[in-house]
């Protein structure tokens, strides 16, 4: 990558306390972000994900342990007094997240808190802010704008909901938009609009932009690069294209083969991926998802593979025995 | 006259729903939740039934078991209309029709071991001895996967989603059903899971020889196990077919913009921007004529005056379209 990274993740660890003991969250993840760039994070539930996100935003419930380093448009997010990270969030390090009822106050109009955040963080006055307010509604597609302002959030639907939360997290046009499962909670139709407005906004204000997924259709499309995540560590990582052009994870290759596809023949058997992730309380030895791969050997259940770069440098994979390139004789 | 707007030609069919209306009250209002269905489900068949949230997939399917009464129109099962049906009549008529929902974990009483959660509808359905009850408790769980003697003494929450959705089709199965409904089955679980509990419907289908409506909002997932799909928007059928045809060549113009939404797991297919437009409205005030016509592109005059009737536009497919995208002989 050319450009300087705008966000560095640089081995984050995040450690949550349980009754059964300590839940390893995040292991070990390096990240980059370039300005305007798209990283998509694709991985089940439970693989760290969202805990990943919100150690990016300091945002970690209050027992969490973070350890490694988060450098955001060079500061280090974990030493920043509360007050200036509280200053950088929503200005020029925004969210948003899969259920806009948790950002969205259900008891202040839209037009309230849009205005309170436009007023909070760029000083404007009153009657700047409302028309300001008006703009952003217009821009993520909200029909009758003035008149949205007086509605509270439970009188639209999701779907509008989801973009007033979007207009909210770019109204102080942020460097770096965090969308976490933006459209799991929408319907299909619904869910294709949403991704295109972010994608046009994005493009429109050069912003980078992170969408974790469990979705590796989202990703596809709409991405210029890929982490797939499995058991609180990055698996996989490469641009997008490469990465769904040859697949060298087995975990990413069976997440991908799993999903059904529109254009296979009814009653197709799916080739499903056998158990279920590791108890992330008891964390295996090798590689966590050795007990569910059909490639893995002695090995694989003894050590952990690092994630470590291919052929090519911005290809890199955690496993012993990748998925051979197709033109070599089968091992 | 009325056969017309059936999509029939079916055989065998094991279950006929003709002309359904569902509606209910939310304050002085009412919501058209399921406006004129008719559909039918063959022996054997796997009907998939599609659309968004709120478009009445759900209402149909608790219609179908009288779960909630329609307010006109005839639910044939095997023959015999089940709306006509009350109290004794009507529950032993169900024990031959399951369903399976959504939150696997919602569904299983917490307070209660999984043998006796599977065992409960052989209880209330009279069988009194204890150890056939076992036996066939043993059978169901073995079948879907599961360990009976390793499952049967603990509690749901020991057990992770997809764990928990096995023990809901096994007791969905435990009375040998020859129908069973499955609302959103797998849209709950993980993409590793979900096609773990796809390939065990398929083959309980097939060990149990069962007949299935599948209601589902994600396509792809439909049309894998649906031997045909009806796809609904705001509570009336837009369209019907074979599967495999339905998605080559809609004819319905929402079937074409629920394809063109999913979204593909592959970087060289670019997402086509602005495939849709607006939301759909309300189903207490739904629109004149055709209820799709404020989103659709083909709409004109006759879409806002007149209801589309559902009707043949290539074998064995039936839209309800002024203008088809595909227009048979």
């Amino acid at each position: 990558m050319s450009e300087p990274a705008l966000l560095s993740v640089e081995a984050v660890a995040v450690d949550l306390p349980t009754a059964r003991g300590n839940l390893r969250a995040v292991d070990q993840v390096d990240l980059k972000v370039g300005a305007g760039r798209t990283l998509g994070i694709v991985g089940e539930s439970g693989c760290g994900k969202t805990m990943l996100s919100r150690a990016i935003l300091q945002l970690l419930p209050k027992k969490a342990k973070l350890s490694g380093r988060v450098m955001f448009d060079g500061q280090d997010l974990a030493r920043l007094a509360p007050e200036r990270l509280r200053k950088l969030r929503g200005r020029s390090l925004a969210v948003v997240f899969q259920d806009p009822m948790t950002s969205l106050n259900p008891v202040l109009t839209i037009g309230t808190q849009l205005i309170e955040t436009l007023q909070e963080h760029l000083e404007l006055d009153g009657h700047a802010a409302k028309k300001r307010s008006v703009e952003l509604l217009a821009a993520v597609g909200i029909p009758a704008p003035e008149q949205r302002l007086m509605q509270y959030p439970h009188q639209l639907s999701g779907g509008m909901r989801q973009r007033v939360a979007i207009a909210i997290a770019l109204s102080c046009e942020p460097k770096l938009l965090i969308a976490d499962e933006p459209t799991t909670a929408l319907d299909v139709t619904i869910q294709a609009q949403i991704l295109d407005l972010l994608a046009r906004e994005q493009r429109r204000r050069h912003m980078a932009m992170i969408l974790i997924t469990h979705d590796l259709g989202v990703v596809a499309g709409r991405t210029d690069e890929v982490a797939v995540m499995y058991a609180g560590r990055v698996v996989e990582r490469a641009p997008t294209s490469a990465l769904f052009k040859k697949m060298r994870m087995p975990y990413t290759e069976a997440l991908l083969a799993a999903i059904p596809k529109i254009d296979a023949a009814p009653h197709t058997p799916l080739p499903a991926i056998s158990g279920r992730p590791p108890d992330p309380t008891r964390p295996l030895q090798g590689c966590s998802f050795s007990p569910r791969c059909r490639y893995a050997n002695g090995r694989c259940h003894l050590d952990k593979p690092v994630l470590a770069a291919a052929e090519s440098g911005d290809h890199q994979y955690a496993c012993f025995h990748p998925i051979a390139i197709k033109t070599g004789v089968g091992a | 006259m009325m056969q017309d707007t059936m999509p029939s030609g079916l055989r065998d069919p094991l279950l006929k729903v003709e002309h359904l209306v569902v509606e209910y009250a939310v304050g002085s209002k009412t919501v058209h939740a399921v406006s004129d269905v008719s559909l039918e489900v063959a022996r054997g068949e796997t009907l998939g039934l599609v659309g968004e949230s709120g478009c009445g997939k759900s209402t149909l399917g608790r219609a179908v078991l009288q779960l909630r009464r329609p307010v006109s129109g005839r639910v044939l099962f095997d023959g015999e209309d089940l709306t006509a049906m009350q109290g004794e009549t009507l529950r032993r008529m169900r024990r031959r029709v399951q369903l399976i929902f959504q939150d696997p974990i919602a569904s299983l009483n917490p307070r209660r071991r999984i043998g006796d959660i599977v065992a409960e509808p052989l209880v209330i359905s009279g069988v009194k001895d204890a150890r056939q009850r076992e036996r066939l408790v043993g059978e169901v769980l073995s079948a879907v996967g599961l360990d009976p003697g390793l499952v049967i003494g603990r509690l749901p929450h020991e057990f992770s989603g997809g764990q928990c959705q096995r023990i809901c089709i096994a007791r969905a199965l435990v009375l040998n059903p020859e129908f069973i409904i499955c609302d959103e089955p797998v849209s709950a679980l993980d993409v590793s899971i979900r096609a773990q509990i796809l390939n065990l419907l398929e083959e309980m289908k097939a060990r149990y020889g069962l007949t299935l409506l599948f209601i589902a909002h994600d396509l792809a997932v439909v049309k894998a196990v649906s031997d045909r799909v009806a796809v609904m928007y705001l509570g009336r059928l837009c369209e019907v077919g074979p599967s495999e045809q339905l998605f080559a060549h809609p004819a319905h113009p929402y079937t074409a913009l629920l394809i063109k939404a999913i979204p593909v797991p592959d970087p060289d297919v670019r997402p086509a921007e602005r495939v849709a437009v607006g939301e759909p409205p309300s189903p207490i005030a739904p629109p004149s004529g055709c209820r799709f016509r404020t989103r659709c592109p083909r709409a004109d005059q006759r879409c806002i005056n007149e209801v589309p009737e559902l009707r043949e536009v290539a074998r064995s497919q039936f839209a309800a379209c002024h203008h088809p995208l595909i227009e048979g002989g």
